[in-house]
C-alpha cells in the first residue's frame, strides 16, 4: 500500500508532460520516498536474517555440535547478504553514521582477535582477551560490559557487531587457501568454554538490538524518526546526502579502503571478513547496494522487488547522457565485483588485475555520481571522511 | 587519468566582488595594495584581492566542516587519489603489538605515545595540552634536552634513561616511562583600554617515572599540529625562504628571522628546516618518519633503530614488526597522504569587518613573520603541488620570541627561544574540527587574543601594538584570523 502513493504521483506528474518544470521537483521528492522505502526494507531483511542467525546460535549453544555449529556459520552467511547492501545509506548523514552511531557496534573492523578470545602464535595457544581474562572487572560477560569495551582505546579493539561473531564463530584464519577452522569444542571442553559462549549470545542479543534501532529510524507512518526527518528536509539537501553515501562508497571507503590497500599492503589479514573468508561477499553486496538505491529497486531475501522512482530518473530528466553513463557503470562495476574469485585473501595476490578492474570500475562509477549530482544542480564529495 | 571533476562555474556560489570597473582599478593598483595590504575602491571601501579565499592556490577546498582538514588536493590524478587512501588508512588505523596476524600494521614500541597518526592529529586536525592536572588528552608529547647541549648534528641530548621524548604508554611487559601532568599559573595584565586579560603558564612534572627521576633536562611540551597544505609548504624553493632571512637585521625593523638548518637523513647533510615547532625537519618524509619512531616506536630506513635508552632493560630484545616496521612503500604512501590534503578555503574573506582586520594585521607587524603570500616550486611528491600560489601566513623562519615562550631546548640553530613562524592558515577552523581553539606549541593560548598577548622578542613591538588597539579593533583583527 505504501508504493502506491508515490507510483500514483509519478503516473499524474507524467500526464503533466514531460516539459512541466513541476516534474523534476516531483521526481525528486519521488526519489526520496523510494530510497527511504529500500532503506526500511533492507535494514527490516537485516533484521530478520539476523533474528535466524541469532535462533541457530542459541541452537547451537543448547545442543553443541560439528551439526549444529555449522548451521550458526550457514546462518551469518545469510545475514551479511542484506546487511551488505545497507552499506550504501553509509557516510550520507544517516542515523547508521551517528556520532555514537550503530556502525561501530555492528561492523566495525579490523577485529583485535587477542582483545577477544584466544590466538595462535608459534608456541600455540596464547590466552588472552576477554573471555580468558580472570579480571574482576570483567568477570560477567553481558550487554553493558561488551557495549562499555568495544573501540575502547580505538578502532582496532573491536570487541561487538557481525565480526566478533565471524571470528567467535570461526576463529583465526590461519590457512593459506580457506576460512579459520574454530572446533566447535571451544564450547564444550574448551578453557572457558561457557564464558566463550556467554559472549557469543551476548554479542548475537546485541546485533539485534541495534539492528532494530535502525528499522525504527527508517519506519514509514512515524513521526520524530529519522525517516520523517529524511523526507521532511529539502529534497536537494536529502539527495546530496544520497549522492555523497553511494559515491563515497563507490569511489573512497570500498574501492581504496576495503579494496585497493588489501592488493598493495598485500596482507592476508588486511580483508573485511577475514576469519570466514567472506569479503568476496562483502564487496559484492556492498556494489549490489549502490546499484540498488541508483536503479530505485532492491530485491528481498524472499525475493519480491520494492522498487519506485530512482535516482536514475530524476537525472534523466535532466540530462539523459549522464544517467546513461552512470547507468552502464553501474552495471560495469557489477559484472566486475562479481568477478572477483573467492576467497578475496588469496585474489589479492594472485588475481590482482582482476582485483584492480574492479577498483577501477568502482571509481568509475564513483566519479559519474559526483557528474550525476552536478547534472541536478547539486555538489556532492565523494572522498572518504575521516 | 580521467578525473570528471565538478565544473569551476558550479563550485559554491561565492559572492561578487562589484563590477568589472572596479576589479580593473583593483588589478591597476596592484603595487598599491600589496604594500597596504589590502585593496580599496573607488569610494575607499576596503575590497578583497582577487582569489584571495583560495589559500592552498589551486590546492584549496571549499569545505568547512569537521573534514575541512582531511580531504585530498582537488587534482591528484587517480593514482595518486589510490595511494592518498593507503597513506591515510596508515595514518588512521592502529598500528599493534608483534606477533600479530596483521603484519602490515604491527611493531608498536615498546615504548609509545599513541598507536596511530589519527590518535593525536585527530581528523588530520590539531592536538591540545590537559585542561587541567589529571586530564590525559592525545596530541600532547613532552620532549627533553639537557641545556645547552647538542650532538655532533646538532640535535638536541636527550635524557640518558628517557631520551629525547617521554613516551607515556608501552607494550606488555613494559612500563610507561613517566605519566606527565600539569599546572597552570595564571599571569595577569591589561590593554591599553583598561580591560583585562589572563595568560596560563604551563608547568610540566612527571609522577610514576620508572627509569629513575628526570632532573637536570630542559621540558617542553609540543602539541600536534594539523597538516592542511604540508606539501605545499614543502615545495617552496629554498632560495625564496632563504630570500626573507635577515640574521642581523640589516634592515632594523627589529625582526631578524634565519633558516634552521638541520640534519637530512636522507641526504646526509644539513638542509634547511621547515617542519616542526623548530623548523627541526627538512622534508614532510622526515617528518612522518620521525613522529613514527618518536611516536609510535616504528623504526623505518630513515630510523632504522629502535627508539631504546640505556634505561629500560631488554627494550632492543622486544619483539618487533620486522626491519625496518614501516617499509618504505608504506612511508611513502603515508608521506603523499599527509603531503597532498588540501588546505580549506578562507570563510568570510570579503566581509568588511575580516577586511578591515586584514589591514591590520599588516598594519601593527603581524605580516612580517606571518607573510601572506608565496609560491611554490615544483614538488617531488604530487604535480598538483607544483606552481601554485599560496597563503601560509608563515615565513618558515625561526624567530625569537622572548622568554615568556622560551622552553631552554636547542634544536639545530634554534636556540632555547628561537620558534618556527607557524602557519596560520586553517586557524579558523581547529574549533570545528578539534573542537578546541588552544594555540602555540604547548597549546597554552586560549584563543588568538592570548597566542599573540604571548609573542614577546622579536615580536614584542606588534604584540604592544596589538595591546594598544581600541576594543573594536582587536575585534576585527580576531574576526580576520578566524576567515584563515
Amino acid at each position: 500500500m505504501r508504493y502506491v502513493l508515490p507510483l500514483l504521483a509519478f503516473v499524474f506528474a507524467g500526464f503533466l508532460g514531460a516539459c512541466d518544470s513541476n516534474n523534476i521537483e516531483t521526481l525528486k521528492a519521488d526519489s526520496l520516498e523510494t530510497y527511504a522505502t529500500i532503506v526500511h526494507a533492507s535494514y527490516e531483511d537485516s533484521y530478520d536474517a539476523a533474528v535466524e542467525l541469532d535462533q541457530a546460535i542459541d541452537a547451537f549453544l543448547a545442543s553443541p555440535s560439528a551439526t549444529s555449529f555449522e548451521a550458526a556459520k550457514t546462518a551469518w552467511l545469510a545475514a551479511r547478504e542484506p546487511y551488505g547492501q545497507t552499506e550504501a545509506y553509509r557516510f550520507a548523514n544517516g542515523p547508521i553514521d551517528d556520532a555514537d552511531g550503530p556502525e561501530g557496534l555492528l561492523n566495525a573492523w579490523p577485529m583485535d582477535e587477542s582483545y577477544v578470545d584466544y590466538v595462535m602464535d608459534e608456541s600455540g595457544i596464547v590466552f588472552t582477551g576477554i573471555i580468558n581474562s580472570d579480571d574482576p572487572s570483567l568477570a560477567t560477560i553481558d550487554a553493558a560490559l561488551l557495549e562499555g569495551l568495544n573501540e575502547q582505546g580505538g578502532e582496532e579493539n573491536v570487541s561487538i557487531g557481525y565480526h566478533a561473531i565471524e571470528f567467535l564463530l570461526w576463529g583465526q584464519d590461519l590457512s593459506e587457501t580457506g576460512p579459520g577452522n574454530r572446533p566447535f569444542t571451544d564450547y564444550t571442553t574448551q578453557v572457558n568454554a561457557n564464558r566463550r559462549a556467554d559472549y557469543l549470545r551476548v554479542v548475537s542479543d546485541l546485533l539485534l538490538v541495534h539492528l532494530g534501532e535502525l528499522v525504527d529510524e527508517w519506519a514509514p507512518g512515524q513521526s520524530g524518526n529519522y525517516r520523517a526527518t529524511f523526507l521532511a528536509q529539502d529534497p536537494d539537501q536529502a539527495l546530496a546526502d544520497v549522492f555523497t553515501g553511494i559515491g563515497t562508497l563507490a569511489k573512497s571507503e570500498l574501492a581504496v579502503e576495503r579494496m585497493f590497500v588489501a592488493v598493495n599492503n598485500q596482507d592476508q589479514e588486511d580483508e573485511h571478513s577475514c576469519f570466514a573468508d567472506n569479503t568476496d561477499r562483502d564487496i559484492v553486496t556492498n556494489a549490489q547496494g549502490i546499484a540498488n538505491v541508483w536503479r530505485g529497486s532492491y530485491t528481498r531475501t524472499d525475493g519480491s522487488v520494492v522498487s519506485g522512482t530512482s535516482l536514475a530518473d530524476v537525472v534523466a530528466e535532466e540530462d539523459g547522457d549522464v544517467a546513461g553513463t552512470v547507468n552502464s557503470n553501474t552495471s560495469a562495476a557489477l559484472t566486475a565485483v562479481n568477478a572477483i574469485p573467492d576467497p578475496f585473501d588469496r585474489a589479492i595476490i594472485n588475481q590482482q588485475t582482476v582485483v584492480l578492474d574492479a577498483v577501477d570500475a568502482l571509481q568509475d562509477l564513483g566519479d559519474s555520481f559526483v557528474t550525476a549530482a552536478a547534472a541536478i544542480d547539486i555538489i556532492i564529495n565523494n572522498e572518504l571522511p575521516d | 587519468m580521467r578525473r570528471p571533476l565538478v565544473p569551476r562555474a558550479s563550485r559554491p556560489h561565492r559572492p561578487s566582488r562589484g563590477g568589472g570597473a572596479v576589479r580593473l582599478l583593483a588589478l591597476l593598483t596592484v603595487p598599491l595594495w600589496v604594500w597596504m595590504g589590502a585593496a580599496c575602491d573607488s569610494d575607499g571601501r576596503l575590497i578583497a584581492e582577487v582569489g584571495e579565499e583560495f589559500s592552498g592556490g589551486e590546492v584549496t577546498v571549499f569545505n568547512s566542516g569537521e573534514n575541512a582538514f582531511g580531504l585530498p588536493a582537488p587534482q591528484l590524478s587517480r593514482e595518486e587519489e589510490r595511494f592518498f587512501g593507503v597513506g591515510n588508512s596508515f595514518f588512521n588505523q592502529n598500528w599493534v603489538q608483534s606477533p600479530a596476524s596483521t603484519t602490515a600494521r604491527d611493531g608498536l614500541g615498546p615504548f609509545f605515545n599513541a598507536r596511530s597518526c589519527a590518535a593525536c592529529h585527530f581528523k588530520d586536525g590539531r592536538g591540545r595540552a590537559p585542561e587541567f592536572d589529571g586530564e590525559r588528552p592525545t596530541g600532547w608529547i613532552i620532549r627533553l634536552g639537557v641545556p645547552g647541549q647538542v650532538d655532533a648534528f646538532g640535535s638536541p641530548v636527550g635524557d640518558p634513561s628517557y631520551g629525547t621524548q617521554i613516551q607515556d604508554a608501552a607494550i606488555l611487559g613494559f612500563d610507561p616511562e613517566a605519566t606527565p601532568v600539569i599546572r597552570y599559573e595564571e599571569i595577569t595584565g591589561t590593554f591599553a583600554d583598561g580591560t583585562s586579560y589572563s595568560l596560563r603558564k604551563p608547568l610540566v612534572q612527571f609522577e610514576d617515572t620508572a627509569y629513575g627521576p628526570i632532573t637536570g633536562v630542559s621540558v617542553s611540551a609540543r602539541v600536534a599540529n594539523h597538516l592542511s597544505g604540508l606539501g605545499l609548504l614543502d615545495a617552496v624553493p629554498e632560495a625564496d625562504l632563504l630570500a626573507r632571512e635577515d640574521p642581523n637585521d640589516r634592515d632594523g625593523d627589529g625582526i631578524s628571522g634565519r633558516a634552521n638548518r638541520v640534519w637530512s637523513v636522507a641526504q646526509q647533510q644539513h638542509v634547511i628546516g621547515r617542519f616542526g615547532w623548530k623548523a627541526e625537519q627538512p622534508t614532510v618524509r622526515q617528518q612522518v618518519a620521525s613522529a613514527f619512531h618518536g611516536d609510535m616506536g616504528l623504526t623505518s630506513s630513515l630510523f632504522s633503530e629502535e627508539n631504546c635508552t640505556e634505561a629500560p632493560a631488554g627494550c632492543n630484545e622486544a619483539p618487533n614488526g620486522g626491519s625496518p616496521e614501516i617499509v618504505d612503500d608504506a612511508l611513502t604512501h603515508t608521506t603523499l597522504y599527509a603531503s597532498t590534503l588540501a588546505v580549506p578555503a578562507r570563510r568570510d574573506w570579503d566581509d568588511p569587518q575580516v577586511l578591515r582586520g586584514k589591514n591590520l594585521f599588516t598594519a601593527i607587524g603581524c605580516a612580517s613573520c606571518h607573510i601572506p603570500e608565496m609560491r611554490t616550486g615544483t614538488s617531488t611528491v604530487a604535480d598538483a603541488l607544483s606552481g601554485q600560489t599560496i597563503r601560509p601566513y608563515t615565513d618558515l623562519l625561526l624567530h625569537d620570541m622572548g622568554d615568556g615562550l622560551a622552553d631552554d631546548l636547542a634544536t639545530f640553530d634554534a636556540s632555547g627561544s628561537e620558534w618556527r613562524t607557524p602557519p596560520l592558515w586553517g586557524l579558523g577552523l581547529f574549533e570545528t574540527v578539534n573542537g578546541h581553539m588552544t594555540l602555540l606549541h604547548d597549546g597554552r593560548a586560549r584563543g588568538v587574543v592570548e597566542a599573540i598577548l604571548w609573542h614577546g622578542g622579536e615580536a614584542e613591538a606588534a604584540r604592544e601594538q596589538f595591546r594598544e588597539l581600541p576594543r573594536d579593533e582587536r575585534d576585527d583583527l580576531v574576526r580576520f584570523l578566524h576567515s584563515l
